[in-house]
């Protein structure tokens, strides 16, 4: 769990940085998609980097649901009679919505690769363009499209909130008051930097600024 | 023991039986009596081990210590407990801190010191030999225990801290902050589930044991109610140690445990045991004192606070509904600074609780009333904090201030802290020989419920020691001598013993659930607490302790006439539980008084007003009272007393002095 | 005050249970809740009901027996045991609801009391260190660090209530078993044994059908001993190391 969440809070890292090339316009932003497939030619084919990437994501993404759904049912089984009341202390909203909120990403996930790579998809409409930023900027120009990746990025920050910090915890590495109080300090950056990092492009080219 | 009795009753409650000569100490000096007896003891070899088998009553540190040194030997035990898990027994509540002569900071300790202090604590009303073994042993303790893993605390240097503890000038006392008691039983726990792991060793929890199984005189086997469904089992074996804690609760409020009792002890003793200083009872100075009549339990304040607080009650009765803020220096009555100039605020237990009762007995007591009486007087901290400042003193006692405002809702470092004496400890107990074994063959008595170590008095951080030196150290050797005699005839299920047992036990549950009279277990348990504490408390005169007699001996009768018990007896039944034991404590009392009655002294905790000094003092009478009192059980006739007379051949009697 | 209490009551281990209303009267800010219940069970068998079965024992906080859920919190609103909580944190007219903990692996036995020989069964595994009586060196032998000495002390505080499990959304019991974890590791003594024994405590853990930790932190928020998460922390630390050792 904590391995794969790593791996998953890296890559959301990297995909938010790669998108806030966007802001540069069309040119570098398209240089980078074609320069993620390009990597390590001629060593590896074109995209085998990308595919390398894919195929760590993919069964991380096995490995993480698998997880998850195993932690869950344990949980259920380990008390199958709830209590009538039941108050919250110190459990933080993001850690009570790990679940939910982690189904909620991985069905926003599998629109957004519906919509950007495995069909693609133009919401607006128009025929669908085969240069990455176009599909972008026509896409975020709607706004209910840019509605739903506000809504799954309040999500993220929260999965990420939680989860950055569990992991940290997970792999031993808050012992001590100091680190432990770090590690959540982390969590909540990382998320904010990626949440924030992600939503800039979409809209920036909702309100016209990249076009 | 049964014999014609020697001299004819006595205020028709007892009779004298024959005096106890033997203790069975070898007979060497002092100092090679336990050498020579590890020796002697006979060896079992260790593929008969498994065949031989050992029930534990308790799980303490003398249960759990027994049990896991006796399991790790290779013998097959059965260990019992009342409470869901072992972890539990109420050795976790000790405080304190344990004694040992390590003698690390180099300051005069030595075995002979700590041999001596205990028998002065005691107010020589201890048997030489055992208390010598018990100062001997103690320092393997501290080294089993840091091997166990005992988080004692330590210097900066990562060598163990030590501290003086119950008024002595050596600092012997090992301890884990304020939680020693939890520290050493949370390892001696962990030894005895490994040795479940390892299969030596049965746990039964939620299991009474309401009866002892006697064959052939031998103690083998006893009856046990198993909490949860309710049946009554019968468990068999070579021997059987009963390491079942003290039973302070005959007085209702303690600062022991809801459930200690005296039960297995009681049991023991109907069949034979004898019953050694019932009426030795530790009360200790500083508890919270009692906030109404709901009050179920009393709760101990460390001693420790008597080093920086000062004790006193307003001169005048007026003063003591006032806030004790606005009573002007002039006007407070420093009471042990004033009547013990010496020793001030850190006299001995037993003075300290005694000068208080007097003065709440004088209409100077404070807080709130209680009936008609207030009990309490005031433990100030405020030249303390005047000197230390509020942070220096929270890191000294701040836990104990935070227990304290939880359970008063008062704070401590602005009001003044209202402390009141309690029961404690009971240094009575099944009366034991040098072997740990009792009068009845195979039956051994350790810790808390044996008489052995501490006299009339015991001193701080002593109990800790003599319950971890009893079952580590002490009884797994003994027991061996007797078990290389095993194993023994198997004792059929159906032995009229063992039907008997049953039998008996099982009459007594349904007895106890066909009265469904109108009073609660608890109201018949709470009005004996008050007598005790009226009649066998701090003081006590003949005059008293005959009504005393009187009371308790009516009480009980109507508690069986007039009990109230609901529910059955198949099912767990809280309120059966009790019954049974205060059914126990009706009886017990009886003996506590008798046996007050008939020590005319003061000695130790025992403090009878028609033996003191001119000046208030307990009087000692050696000439009369220099021994041991161990009482027969007597059935529907008086009990028999029979004495052992202590002497003392290492250490020079002297009178205590505090003043 | 008066309070009105729903409590949970069940007559056995196999029988459906229920809440059922009670009104008590009088209450006194000074008793305990352990106490305020003592004189709710007066009251019921003086009205020939049977008083409702709760466990304590020592009543200042420190064996660990006694432990319910009331309204929602585990050992209620202070953090301390239930022993210790005192009425003067509720206030008149309230309504409380008393329940007892609820974990799979802590099977109701009758009203509020459940069966907690699973952490009994935890230790078995391996909370120990195998050392017999007899063989211990001078204690001295070996100075511990006093930073380990604190830690492993702090962590040993805890006293096996099982209010972390009730707590724990997962019913998990990894406070309990960090807490040890850490106590045993702290110190010199339990290193002989620190791979094998984590690794069987997290199977008997396991076994014993608690739910696994996802670091919520609701159990060390429930510890009347103040047990920190981050024992868990090193029981995680420890268990990887342990795999890697091989075991
Ligand atoms: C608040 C407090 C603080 C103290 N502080 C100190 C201190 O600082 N230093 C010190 O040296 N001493 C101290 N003492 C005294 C000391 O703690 C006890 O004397 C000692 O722990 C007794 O241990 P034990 O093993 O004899 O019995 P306990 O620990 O009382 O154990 C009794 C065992 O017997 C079992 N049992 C009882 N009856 C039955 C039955 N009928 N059937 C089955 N099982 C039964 C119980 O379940 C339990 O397991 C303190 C005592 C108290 C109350
Ligand atoms: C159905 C989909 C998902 C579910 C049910 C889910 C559930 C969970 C749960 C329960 C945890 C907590 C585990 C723990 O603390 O031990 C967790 C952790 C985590 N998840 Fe997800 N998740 C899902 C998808 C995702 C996705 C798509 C990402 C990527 C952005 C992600 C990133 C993380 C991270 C970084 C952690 C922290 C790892 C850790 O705690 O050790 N999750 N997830
Ligand atoms: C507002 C936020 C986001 C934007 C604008 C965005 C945009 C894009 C675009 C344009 C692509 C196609 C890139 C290409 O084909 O070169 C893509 C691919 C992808 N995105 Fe996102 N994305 C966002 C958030 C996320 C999040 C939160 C996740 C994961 C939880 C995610 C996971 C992926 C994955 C797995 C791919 C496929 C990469 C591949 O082709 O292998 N994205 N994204
Ligand atoms: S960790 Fe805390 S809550 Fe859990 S059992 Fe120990 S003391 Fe109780
Ligand atoms: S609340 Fe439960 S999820 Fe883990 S951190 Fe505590 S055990
Ligand atoms: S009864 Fe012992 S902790 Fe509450």
């Amino acid at each position: 769990m904590a391995v794969t969440g790593a791996i998953f809070a890296l890559f959301v890292l990297a995909h938010m940085y790669g998108n806030l090339k966007l802001l540069w316009g069309e040119e570098a932003y398209n240089d980078y998609a074609h320069h993620l497939r390009t990597i390590g030619e001629p060593m590896l084919p074109y995209a085998g980097l990308l595919w390398v990437l894919r195929i760590v994501l993919l069964v991380s993404l096995v490995a993480h649901l698998w997880a998850a759904f195993t932690l869950w049912g344990r949980a259920e089984r380990a008390r199958s009679h709830k209590y009538a009341v039941k108050k919250r202390v110190r459990q933080s909203l993001s850690s009570r919505w790990m679940r939910w909120g982690g189904v909620f990403i991985f069905v926003f996930l599998v629109w957004h690769l519906i919509e950007f790579t495995i069909v693609r998809v133009d919401v607006s409409g128009k025929p669908v363009p085969d240069n990455p930023f176009q599909l972008v900027v026509d896409s975020f120009q709607v706004w209910w499209l840019t509605l739903i990746y506000v809504v799954a990025m309040l999500a993220l920050y929260m999965h990420l909130a939680h989860g950055v910090f569990s992991l940290n915890q997970t792999l031993g590495w808050t012992n001590t008051k100091g680190t432990y109080a770090r590690a959540k300090v982390l969590g909540h950056v990382v998320a904010a930097v990626v949440v924030v990092g992600f939503l800039i492009p979409p809209l920036a080219v909702l309100f016209r600024l990249v076009k | 023991m049964t014999e014609t009795p020697s001299r004819p009753l006595v205020h028709d409650l007892y009779f004298e039986g024959t005096p106890i000569k033997d203790t069975k100490a070898p007979n060497v000096s002092i100092e090679q009596m336990w050498t020579k007896r590890e020796f002697d003891a006979k060896l079992v070899n260790p593929s008969n081990r498994r065949k031989l088998s050992v029930i534990i009553i308790g799980t303490g540190l003398a249960g759990a210590s027994a049990a896991a040194t006796l399991g790790e030997a290779g013998y097959n035990v059965k260990s019992f407990c009342y409470q869901d898990s072992p972890r539990r027994a109420h050795s976790i509540a000790a405080q304190g801190g344990i004694n040992a002569a390590k003698n690390y900071n180099d300051d005069g300790d030595s075995v002979y010191r700590l041999f001596y202090d205990t028998v002065k604590g005691g107010d020589y009303r201890s048997r030489e030999s055992n208390v010598y073994r018990l100062a001997e042993v103690s320092a393997k303790i501290i080294d089993l225990c840091v091997a166990q893993g005992v988080p004692f605390a330590r210097e900066y240097g990562g060598l163990l801290d030590n501290r003086s503890f119950g008024g002595v000038q050596v600092a012997r006392t090992f301890y884990a902050a304020g939680q020693t008691g939890q520290q050493l039983l949370i390892g001696a726990y962990q030894a005895m589930e490994r040795q479940v792991a390892a299969g030596t060793v049965t746990p039964f929890t939620r299991h009474e044991m309401l009866e002892l199984i006697v064959v052939d005189g031998k103690a083998r086997g006893i009856i046990a109610r198993d909490m949860v469904t309710g049946a009554l089992e019968t468990h068999l074996a070579d021997a059987v140690v009963l390491a079942s804690g003290g039973y302070g609760n005959v007085f209702f409020l303690s600062t022991n445990a809801m459930g200690c009792n005296v039960t297995a002890t009681w049991r023991a003793h109907r069949k034979g045991a004898l019953f050694a200083n019932p009426c030795y009872t530790q009360i200790h100075p500083t508890c919270i004192p009692v906030s109404g009549e709901h009050q179920s339990k009393l709760t101990l304040m460390s001693e420790s606070l008597r080093n920086d607080g000062r004790i006193w009650v307003p001169k005048r009765r007026e003063d003591c509904e006032k806030d004790p803020r606005d009573i002007p220096e002039e006007d407070r009555d420093y009471y042990l600074e004033r009547i013990y100039p010496a020793f001030g605020n850190l006299v001995p237990r037993d003075i300290a609780s005694r000068q208080a009762k007097y003065m709440c007995d004088d209409g100077r007591g404070v807080g709130p009333l209680v009936g008609d009486f207030r009990r309490g007087v005031y433990l100030d901290l405020g030249d303390a904090m005047r000197r230390m400042g509020k942070e220096q003193l929270a890191e000294k006692y701040g836990n104990l201030l935070d227990m304290y405002q939880r359970i008063t809702g008062e704070n401590p470092y602005e009001v003044p802290m209202r402390i009141y004496p309690a029961v404690h400890y009971t240094m009575g107990g099944l009366w034991v020989d040098y072997d740990l074994e009792t009068t009845i063959e195979g039956l051994y008595a350790a810790g808390e419920a044996n008489f052995s170590d501490h006299g009339a008095n015991r001193l701080g951080a002593s109990s800790l020691m003599q319950c971890l030196a009893d079952g580590y150290f002490v009884l797994p050797n003994t027991i061996r001598d007797y078990l290389a005699g095993g194993p023994f005839k198997p004792v059929a299920d159906d032995a009229p013993e063992v039907v008997e047992a049953q039998r008996s036990v099982q009459e007594r549950i349904d007895r106890l659930l066909s009265i469904q009279g109108t009073r609660s277990v608890d109201s018949f348990h709470r009005e004996l607490g008050n007598v005790m504490w009226e009649y066998c408390g701090m003081e006590r005169t003949e005059e008293g302790l005959l009504k005393g007699i009187d009371l308790i001996r009516s009480l009980r009768d109507e508690f069986w006439r007039n009990v109230r018990v609901l529910g059955s007896a198949d099912t767990l039944n809280q309120s059966l539980e009790k019954a049974g034991r205060v059914a126990d404590f009706l009886e017990l009392g009886e003996l506590m008084c008798i046996d007050a009655l008939h020590r005319r002294e003061s000695c130790g905790g025992h403090f009878r007003s028609e033996s003191q000094t001119e000046d208030g003092e307990a009087l000692r009478d050696d000439e009369h009272f220099l021994y041991t009192a161990a009482w027969e059980y007597g059935g529907d006739e008086p009990p028999t007393l029979h004495k052992e007379d202590l002497v003392y051949y290492a250490i020079e009697l002297k009178q205590r002095s505090y003043k | 005050m008066r309070l009105t209490l729903k409590i949970w009551r069940q007559a056995g281990p196999d029988v459906a249970g229920d809440f059922v209303t009670y009104q008590v009267d009088d209450v006194s800010g000074d008793m305990s809740f352990l106490e305020m219940l003592d004189v709710l069970n007066e009251q019921l068998n003086s009205e020939g009901k049977e008083p409702i079965a709760f466990d304590s024992d020592c009543r200042e906080g420190i064996c660990g027996m006694c432990g319910l859920m009331i309204s929602g919190l585990a050992h209620g609103p202070e953090v301390t045991t239930t022993c210790q909580l005192h009425m003067r944190s509720f206030s008149d007219g309230d309504t409380i609801t008393v329940e007892p903990w609820r974990a799979d692996a802590f099977p109701i036995i009758r009203d509020l009391i459940v069966d907690r020989s699973a952490f009994d069964r935890i230790i078995q595994a391996g909370g120990f260190i195998t050392v017999n009586t007899g063989a211990a060196p001078e204690a001295h032998s070996v100075p511990v660090p006093k930073a380990n000495a604190d830690r492993a002390f702090d962590s040993a505080k805890c006293i096996g209530c099982g209010a972390c499990v009730a707590a724990c959304p997962n019913a998990s019991a990894m406070l309990f078993l960090g807490a040890k974890i850490t106590h045993l590791g702290e110190v010199p003594q339990g290193q002989p044994e620190r791979d094998s024994r984590v690794v069987k405590m997290v199977a008997q853990h396991d076994h014993e059908g608690f739910g696994g930790c996802t670091n919520i932190g609701e159990c060390s928020a429930a510890c009347p001993k103040e047990i920190p998460q981050d024992v868990i922390s090193t029981l995680n630390k420890d268990l990887r190391t342990a795999l890697r050792h091989g075991y």
